[in-house]
């Protein structure tokens, strides 16, 4: 009887944990049933061509993955360096009393909504970047980064936004990285009479595949932001170099278009969007995971880093 | 500069950039909270809560609906995921070795990581499409998507927390394994498993990108799950994109409290956890 109750508890659990894999195979399969109309009509030119025009039935999604890669990358070159100091100032240098407080006030960042980002880059920041584009220098302004006329709205603002969002997310996992490289690579460095950055450096070579790890979860959470983004890149599907024009993002054309989409051909472009959204944040989170997993294991059998959210980590 | 001065520079430079880095992210921090709040009080009073929005060119007016409608979505999204994000939690943490386990772990973490507007997406395919129809059902079923993960990974953390004595106390007594986890396990763990939740709402509560297709807008109050719903992000969203000052100024209204939710629900649960940590030693 024991051994029967056993069994039922076994697969009465299971059967809800179940439910969440056949979440994820269901949304691979919606996204893929529901862009087959546009993947049927465009094949592989859907990804290289620059026409985004639904009125004339012509859906070209270059111009969406060059504005998220651009958004992204810019974030990662403001944001990396910034969170690694962080992660570097909280585990090795800040007081031990700052110490938890400086956890929670970073984490803080991670715990306002997207749409607050929004509504403050939108009002506060977008006039900021406008009156820096207007007074830029004009041997600046003929470089094609810094070229165009200045709205304000655009890449620079989008790429400043994604940045401040990211670094709480680096930043804690790096963090929790740096933590487990054993004391000892440091008193090494020390007792050979290395400099603190000296030390530190060679903690951070240790942990670099975390880090590097830490690094590609921002990224992941780069290219899916949408609210902050669509409200300060200006939504203009216009591949530019300039970090002044506005330009557009996958996960932005969704948020404004996908309740226009009247047409279903229209529709399916904007659900291939989505699934090839789905599919590069899914390979980059995975790729992430894994070498953090590689870096925790290595250094102390410890997958504790890998699996922690920056609001687990806050708690 | 000898070799040594040079080095030592070096590494003040270093540790001047680290601290450099502390204070350029929590600037934006600073500056966001400082407006959310001094913008935000300026325009928050008791209409705010108790009042429909007022119409163009009319000043005053309130979010009473989206307030309403950001309950129920939670609400819903809550009674949804709850039940499942605790269940598979108790199998990882029960059956932890098994391949299962580590199936349904590895489809948390995926979910975890799936963009917002990705499971909007999802969700208008499944829940809005057939029906021809936005709906508060639709909203939270999104939301709910997004809370399972979270609060799955959690508790099957906080099970496995939970002293193996604990548990072969209970199977000695002659307890089915159900019993012991449910009886004793679960119940040790409970306080943890709320902070989940309670994690899981502060998060989900201040997302806007998959409710802006599924559970949409409405100016109008209603309680019907069935019809589009208002919800505070979205109304923000319109109203931050809105060209009057008075529709802005609500927008500010709104973000304070959003914010202020938002940081009570984790300001809560970091409390909540500081305890259970105390309690273990």
């Amino acid at each position: 009887m024991k051994r029967s109750s056993d069994l039922t508890f076994r697969l009465g659990t299971g059967l809800f944990g179940l439910v969440l894999i056949f979440i994820v195979a269901a949304i691979c399969f919606e996204l893929t049933r529901q862009s087959m109309l546009s993947i049927h009509k465009f094949g592989f030119n859907f990804w290289r061509s620059q026409t985004w025009d639904p009125v004339s039935g012509e859906f070209g999604a270059l111009p969406f993955i060059w504005g998220t890669l651009y958004s992204s990358i810019l974030a990662l070159v403001i944001a990396a360096p910034i969170s690694l100091g962080i992660a570097v100032f909280i585990s090795e240098l800040s007081p031990a009393m700052l110490k938890q407080p400086l956890v929670f006030l970073t984490e803080l960042l991670a715990a306002i909504p997207s749409i607050v980002y929004g509504l403050w880059g939108i009002f506060v920041l977008v006039p900021v970047v406008r009156s820096f584009e207007a007074s830029a220098p004009a041997a600046l302004r003929a470089l094609p980064i810094f070229s165009g006329p200045p709205f304000g709205v655009g890449m620079l603002s989008a790429g400043l936004i994604l940045a401040i969002m990211v670094t709480p997310f680096i930043s804690s996992v790096a963090r929790e990285v740096l933590k487990s490289v054993p004391l000892t690579q440091r008193e090494g460095a020390y007792a050979l009479g290395a400099t603190r950055f000296e030390a530190i450096r060679a903690a951070i070579l240790y942990a670099r595949t975390g880090i590097i790890g830490a690094v590609m979860l921002g990224f992941g959470r780069a290219l899916g932001e949408t609210m902050a983004v669509t409200m300060v890149i200006g939504n203009n599907p216009r591949i530019s170099t300039s970090l002044f024009a506005p330009q557009h993002t996958m996960s932005a054309v969704i948020a404004n278009e996908f309740t226009e989409a009247a047409d279903p051909l229209y529709l399916a472009a904007l659900f291939e969007i989505g699934l090839v959204l789905f599919v590069i944040t899914l390979a980059i989170n995975g790729c992430s995971r894994l070498l953090i997993w590689s870096m925790a294991r290595s250094a102390s059998g410890s997958r504790a880093a890998a699996t922690a959210t920056p609001a687990e980590v806050a708690a | 500069m000898s070799r040594t001065s040079r080095r030592k520079l070096l590494s003040a430079l270093f540790v001047g950039f680290c601290g450099l880095s502390v204070t350029l992210a929590l600037a934006p921090l600073a500056l966001i909270l400082f407006y959310v709040i001094s913008q935000g009080v300026r325009s928050l009073n008791l209409a705010f809560f108790t009042h429909m929005p007022a119409p163009v060119g009319e000043t005053g007016g309130g979010m009473y609906n989206a307030i309403v409608g950001t309950l129920i979505l939670t609400g819903l999204g809550s009674a949804f995921a709850v039940p499942i994000g605790i269940m598979s939690g108790v199998y990882m943490s029960e059956f932890a070795g098994s391949r299962m386990a580590a199936a349904i772990r590895f489809a948390a973490d995926t979910l975890n990581g799936v963009p917002s507007i990705v499971i909007g997406v999802f969700v208008y395919g499944v829940a809005v499409l057939p029906f021809k129809q936005f709906s508060a059902f639709a909203g939270g079923l999104a939301l709910g998507i997004m809370m399972i993960p979270i609060i799955a990974r959690t508790t099957e953390e906080l099970l496995l927390l939970v002293p193996g004595t604990m548990r072969e106390g209970a199977l000695a007594l002659g307890a089915t394994r159900s019993k012991a986890v449910f009886g004793v396990v679960l119940p040790a763990a409970l306080p943890g498993i709320i902070t989940g939740v309670v994690l899981a709402l502060a998060r989900i509560a201040g997302e806007t990108a998959p409710l802006l297709f599924t559970a949409f807008n409405n100016a109008f109050f209603t309680t019907k799950l069935n019809q589009p719903i208002a919800s505070l992000t979205v109304q923000i969203y319109a109203y931050a994109n809105s060209a009057y000052d008075d529709w802005h100024r609500q927008a500010w209204a709104g973000a304070l409290v959003l914010v202020s939710i938002v940081f009570m629900c984790s300001v809560f649960a970091r409390i909540a956890t500081r305890r259970l940590e105390a309690m273990r030693g």
